[in-house]
């Protein structure tokens, strides 16, 4: 049945749509694959098992890009990043030279390491966590992101407001990011982060900034599962089906680079996770000699409909 | 074995209007309406239409509203909870009926 959508060219065609980059605002930074976590709706395969990390030599030249290119925003993700030695490094030197520096962190890592050292250097660089928190159902995380995950988020984002994060005028900007926790879309992003502001306070006095709701991507494990469960054919139709042209305005891949664990650029860590290079070209950072990308083509597939559906992925 | 409600039959629910377009536009406009943001939000709206889609046992309803409870947010146990509910009144209705059982016995009881 998925066979029977059409492209997602074909579908921005239809709709006399064309998505070509813009300025480049942000550099997205995958820190590598490692992670404490395998969820299930991982778009990278990500887990404990992996080997597949940053090493000093690309972080560096990523430092370098960045001083190069002064993107607004860089975007640090993984995996989880905070399994990458090198992460300090990365922030201390990239901070200084970055509006606004992002770290992905799926909560239950910052509970495990427990390391303050760490967390003073984030909160010091004011870099801003962007947190997975799936639900607040705690049947629902677990079954998403792993055995007894939930409680260790709660935990996480404890200690996160007590160094500050989410609390009015520190500076430190603590957001979250909702996953369906299946094969279905996600609910609107402002019934989503009332619910989230009110629940997550009256249970346990836990404040945030934002939330974002995003549509899982059919790619990785989640595409894995999509396909051993048989919802793979269904989710694809669904996505095609909620298709939203003003969506793709806003789509991230046209103001974001991706750079890959091994220095490798991509538009978004979606094409990341699906091999598709930059322009379809095989790029090394350490090649790229402009910062500007404006009107380059942009590689797509149908995953992107996982961007598009309802209110998009930006 | 062939199945008298067909899953894929959900999607075609739009093709009522193909012959009484007018009053298919009325009821549809009417049900967006009802299940848009109100003084309930839509995820209680949708764990109410769940809870009555088992009362009527609607398959359809079933389907759809099972899958836009989790998508408003909602976790098994609310929507178990509110199945209960559905349970609750309609087993009760039953039971309260006993009043009338009890007066018409009554009346023709020595």
């Amino acid at each position: 049945m998925a066979d029977t959508i059409p492209s997602f060219l074909e579908t921005l065609e239809r709709h006399k749509l064309t998505l070509h980059r813009r300025t480049t605002e942000i550099l997205q930074v995958n820190l590598g694959l490692l992670c404490n976590q395998a969820c299930k709706h991982c778009h990278l395969d990500a887990g404990p098992d992996r080997k597949e990390i940053m090493d000093i030599q690309t972080v560096r030249q990523v430092i370098d890009f960045q001083r190069q290119c002064s993107f607004k925003i860089v975007d640090i993700t993984g995996g989880a990043p905070e399994m990458n030695p090198n992460l300090v490094y990365l922030v201390e030197h990239i901070s200084g030279i970055t509006d606004t520096v992002m770290l992905r962190s799926n909560l239950s890592v910052l509970y495990d390491l427990k390391d303050d050292s760490l967390l003073s250097v984030l909160k010091k660089n004011k870099v801003t966590i962007v947190s997975s928190f799936p639900s607040l159902d705690h049947h629902q995380t677990d079954s998403q992101r792993g055995k007894g995950i939930f409680d260790k988020s709660i935990q996480a984002l404890i200690m996160l407001n007590q160094h500050g994060y989410g609390q009015e005028g520190t500076g430190l900007t603590l957001n979250l990011v909702s996953n369906p926790t299946g094969a279905y879309l996600p609910s609107s992003q402002k019934a989503t982060e009332k619910r989230y502001r009110d629940i997550l306070y009256k249970k346990w006095k836990i404040i945030f900034n934002n939330t974002f709701s995003f549509a899982n991507m059919p790619l990785g494990r989640f595409k894995d599962w999509l396909l051993r469960s048989g919802n793979y054919d269904d989710y694809m139709v669904e996505l095609h089906k909620n298709f939203n042209p003003c969506a793709v305005t806003g789509l991230m891949c046209q103001n974001l680079i991706s750079v890959s664990w091994d220095g490798f650029l991509f538009d978004c860590d979606f094409n990341l996770a699906a091999t598709l290079y930059k322009n379809n070209e095989k790029t090394h950072i350490s090649q790229v000699k402009t910062c500007s990308f404006e009107n380059d083509k942009i590689a797509m597939d149908n995953h992107c409909y996982a961007c598009t559906a309802g209110s998009g992925f930006t | 074995m062939d199945t008298y409600y067909k899953p894929e039959d959900l999607p075609k629910f739009g093709e009522i209007g193909k012959d009484a377009p007018d009053l298919a536009k009325k009821f549809f406009d009417y049900y967006g309406a009802v299940f848009s943001e109100g003084e309930l939000s839509e995820r209680e709206k949708s764990l109410i239409a769940l809870a009555v889609a088992h009362t009527i046992q609607c398959p359809y309803c079933i389907d759809a509203y099972t899958k836009a409870c989790l998508e408003k947010g909602s976790n098994l146990t609310e929507m178990t909870e509110a199945l209960h509910v559905s349970t609750a009144i309609r087993g009760g209705a039953s039971l309260v009926h006993g009043v009338q059982m009890r007066n018409i016995a009554k009346k023709i009881s020595m």
